[in-house]
């Protein structure tokens, strides 16, 4: 590991500091223990215009530092008639509430424990912040024997404990995997952070993409004008690249199938590779498909913010797709957006009725799995075509990639999309290594930076929490020379960078479409001298006359 | 403080039913009133808990996937860990139920220093061996006890029996499950209290439980092999209680109403505490579901309309910047 940071680190400690992790808990009893706010260590809060956007509760300006969060004079009764209407409304809530025995299975399988050393990160503490409340509140044994029974009062010292705790969980699902009742903590860091927005207490770099989502249709808040134009140039650049022109059809109406996307695809690097990637490769097969700019967003923040939300922003999917007219709908690559598509948006806002059951129009495979959401994964889609024999690939294109894949932690825990990723990484790169068992597939480790967390105020979390993942990958960057971390999710082509930087300096974040676009030969193509990044191709290297 | 004021409580409730039995004399309260009262408690308490549950209705499909989803008839799904019909949550939920599959998945994360700082998975089994061993001891001893309610004795209560004391080791013979449960509960107390995490995220309601159990196996053992109490007798009281004919038979001795006390407050405590895991894993509904959303709607019923940004309001306030770049739009 090179010892230099690269700026937007100079501040952080060195990797070796950071990991000097005491996971002893202290002699204080938690409950005893107040939380402390430090810089590095917490988001800061949602402005108050997003509230505005969003007629969310209590908008204001506030500081998690300051004594006063200005909270509404009755936020006792607040979170009281909160907790009892989920109580009532999620089974899962409920019993994930009652049943926990406190076996502590779960207390290293979280990367922010395992980052922090933080007791109250064990998922098991995390919970009982709110179950000592529930208890307290909701239960005989509780009201009667208190602390004995774990048993205790709501104020306002608890609701700064669940703020800081409940954004420093990604609602990753690893220690659900691990639990005897899988008793899953993202449900209950959903329930908290849902009680919390009823105070109006929520994260910015959250509720600023919730904001511009619902009014402009992407998390980014990009305008039409500026979503044609990025996906223009990216078109140009392909051009450039391969020598073929490239239409990008935008709200076309009648198109077959309805393309998503998270936004940081379009947004920023390296996600824009893969979304030129996945425009080379309609194009090469001829698809009869559109973007959208009113759904210009498959991520979902609402996710992050309440079951609520996350209905309201993933209603333009369907909505779009109805106006539109097309058959079925296909996704890109995101993780978060394939939770909240597999478990959330046909309960929330089917029946898509008005759709065809998807086949791919390449191959003629129906895709039954998707029979009544009709929405297909981007990754079935082209394992589809690669098995089919559709695409003509060069994989020597990607040879100067040694490639290990991280699961995204949705797409594995809350999907199980596993082997579709890999069969396609294997047939378009020629080196590819499996990391630790441990550290991948349904037990993958999060980025760190998942649930609205990967922003950069937080960024000693957001190392901490990124250290598991960022130890597996340089173990094989040290046993096989990996230099190419593929992942398929927006946002850890945007966290997994600063895990890499820090924790694996050298490799590189990949999308995976980006590297089937590397190599897709197409029609009509020229001699290729660069990848999509701009950079030789293997063999290319002297050659470079760009 | 947890663990002593636990251990403290189950020492008072066995000096209760050694006073009130052999000083005071209440065979009958102790005999009769208290199971009763503890047997109403746990069934009723039980289905109320259950039902409770129940009432609150499971809005949306949520379960953990731990295996490959069911896709391409070329790609293997995982209908186990992952599974995509009601045949593939039966498995799982077997496994979970009877084997405690999850707690199999348990590793141990250690933070080694040389020759570089880095993260060790590596396997622990010794929770769910001892979970293991716990729980199915706990449901043989159970069941074998069924012969002090029934007459016949069911065949399978004397083959578990006879299974039991296979190795034949003393007079009467010791039961492997007892050794079994008593070695298990052990090392789940230790557990909570060597290992640092463990013992801080450790309430009452951790310890009580244990040292309970503890006590009503060590009195089960005490009065089998050591304070002797008369075993016909105690099959009149047990059959007399569940025939509704209660009867308190003479000189039973002591240990067993210790035995059976311990017992009543278990069941009485049972409905209130996390004891209640036992029907709760059943209806977890991140285990107990098929994950086949994108097949199969699953309906939330209390789905109610929200707020959305139509595409009328937003191709209202961009229509220009739409038509200027030669986006299609609604209205011109």
């Amino acid at each position: 590991m090179s010892s230099e940071l690269p700026p937007e680190l100079a501040d952080s400690p060195k990797p070796k500091e950071l990991m000097a992790i005491d996971y002893r808990p202290p002699q204080q009893p938690w409950m005893e223990t107040p939380v402390n706010f430090k810089p590095g260590n917490y988001c800061f809060p949602t402005k108050a215009k997003n509230l505005r956007v969003l007629d969310m509760p209590n908008p204001r300006e506030w500081a998690p530092e300051e004594e006063d969060w200005k909270l509404p004079e009755n936020w006792m009764e607040i979170i009281r008639e909160g907790m009892k209407d989920r109580l009532d409304k999620y089974r899962s809530f409920k019993l994930f509430m009652d049943i926990c025995v406190r076996c502590g299975a779960c207390a290293d399988k979280c990367h922010f424990f395992l980052g922090s050393g933080d007791p109250k990160n064990m998922p098991v503490l995390r919970a009982e912040l709110l179950r000592s409340v529930y208890r307290g509140e909701f239960t005989k044994a509780g009201k009667i024997l208190g602390k004995l029974a774990g048993a205790r009062k709501l104020t306002i010292d608890v609701i700064k404990e669940w703020f800081y705790y409940f954004y420093q969980c990604t609602e990753c699902r690893r220690c659900s995997v691990f639990c005897p009742y899988g008793i899953d903590t993202a449900e209950i860091t959903m329930m908290g952070r849902e009680l919390l927005h009823l105070l109006g207490l929520g994260i910015n770099w959250a509720m600023e993409p919730v904001a511009n989502c619902f009014r402009t249709g992407n998390h980014l808040g990009i305008l039409p004008n500026g979503f044609k134009d990025a996906l223009d140039f990216f078109a140009e650049d392909a051009e450039e690249i391969t020598g073929v022109k490239i239409d990008v059809p935008i709200n076309k109406k009648g198109a077959e199938i309805l393309f998503v996307v998270p936004s940081g695809d379009y947004f920023g690097d390296p996600g824009t590779y893969t979304c030129t990637g996945y425009i080379m490769l309609f194009h090469e097969l001829g698809l009869d498909y559109t973007w959208s700019t009113y759904a210009s967003e498959g991520g979902n923040f609402g996710l992050f913010t309440s079951h609520e939300m996350i209905k309201r922003l993933n209603a333009k999917i369907y909505a779009e797709a109805k106006r539109l007219g097309v058959k079925w709908i296909l996704g890109g690559e995101c993780g978060h957006m394939w939770r909240v598509v597999n478990q959330y948006m046909d309960t929330m806002n089917g029946p898509a009725d008005f759709l065809e059951e998807p086949v791919s129009p390449i191959t003629g495979t129906k895709f039954e799995n998707a029979n009544s959401t009709k929405m297909v994964h981007i990754m079935e889609f082209t394992a589809d075509l690669i098995r089919h024999n559709k695409l003509r690939l060069d994989p020597s294109r990607n040879d100067n990639r040694i490639v290990t894949f991280h699961d995204s932690c949705n797409p594995a825990r809350a999907m199980g999309i596993l082997e579709e990723p890999r069969y396609v990484i294997k047939n378009v790169c020629n080196n590819f290594y499996e990391m630790p068992e441990n550290t991948i597939r349904e037990q993958t480790f999060c980025c760190g930076g998942g649930a609205g967390l990967g922003t950069d105020e937080n960024m000693d979390t957001r190392l901490r929490g990124g250290l598991p993942r960022g130890n597996a990958v340089r173990y094989v960057q040290e046993k096989h020379g990996v230099n190419s971390l593929a992942c398929m999710c927006a946002i850890d082509r945007a966290t997994l960078i600063t895990v890499c930087d820090y924790w694996a300096r050298g490799v590189e974040v990949t999308g995976i479409h980006e590297m089937v676009a590397n190599a897709l030969i197409m029609r009509g193509e020229k001699d290729r001298q660069t990848d999509l990044r701009g950079e030789p191709l293997p063999g290319k290297e002297d050659e470079e006359d760009v | 403080m947890g663990a002593s004021f636990s251990l403290l409580t189950v020492l008072v409730l066995v000096l209760l039913a050694f006073m009130g039995v052999r000083v005071a004399g209440w065979d009958p309260l102790f005999g009769v009133v208290i199971p009763y009262t503890a047997l109403f408690v746990f069934l009723v308490g039980v289905v109320y808990r259950i039902w409770d549950w129940a009432k609150s209705p499971v809005p949306f499909r949520i379960p953990t996937t731990c295996g490959q989803h069911k896709s391409h008839p070329w790609i293997k799904g995982n209908n186990i860990e992952n599974p995509s019909n009601i045949f593939g949550v039966v498995i799982r939920m077997a496994l979970e139920i009877l084997f405690f599959r999850s707690l199999f998945r348990n590793t141990k994360t250690e933070l080694r220093a040389d020759p570089s700082p880095r993260l060790i998975f590596g396997e622990n089994k010794w929770l769910w061996a001892a979970g293991l061993a716990f729980h199915w001891s706990f449901l043989f001893i159970v069941v074998r006890h069924l012969r002090f309610f029934t007459e016949p004795i069911p065949f399978f209560v004397g083959l578990i029996e006879y299974m039991d004391g296979l190795f034949e080791i003393g007079v009467p013979t010791l039961y492997m499950t007892d050794v079994v449960i008593l070695a298990a509960v052990t090392y789940l107390f230790l557990r909570r209290v060597v290992i640092p995490q463990v013992r801080y995220i450790s309430i009452a309601a951790d310890y009580f439980p244990l040292f309970l159990i503890l006590g009503v196996a060590i009195s089960g053992v005490l009065m089998r092999h050591f304070y002797k109490v008369d075993m016909l007798r105690v099959k009149e009281l047990a059959t007399g209680l569940f025939s509704f004919h209660p009867v308190t038979p003479e000189g039973i001795g002591v240990s067993f109403y210790i035995h059976l006390f311990l017992v009543s407050i278990l069941l009485i405590y049972f409905p209130f505490s996390k004891l209640m895991h036992m029907a709760g894993v059943f209806l977890s509904p991140t285990r107990n579901m098929p994950n086949d959303n994108r097949k199969r709607r699953h309906i939330n019923p209390w789905d109610y309309p929200v707020k959305v940004h139509t595409y009328e309001e937003y191709e209202d306030e961009f229509r220009e910047k739409m038509k200027k770049y030669g986006i299609p739009v609604e209205k011109e």
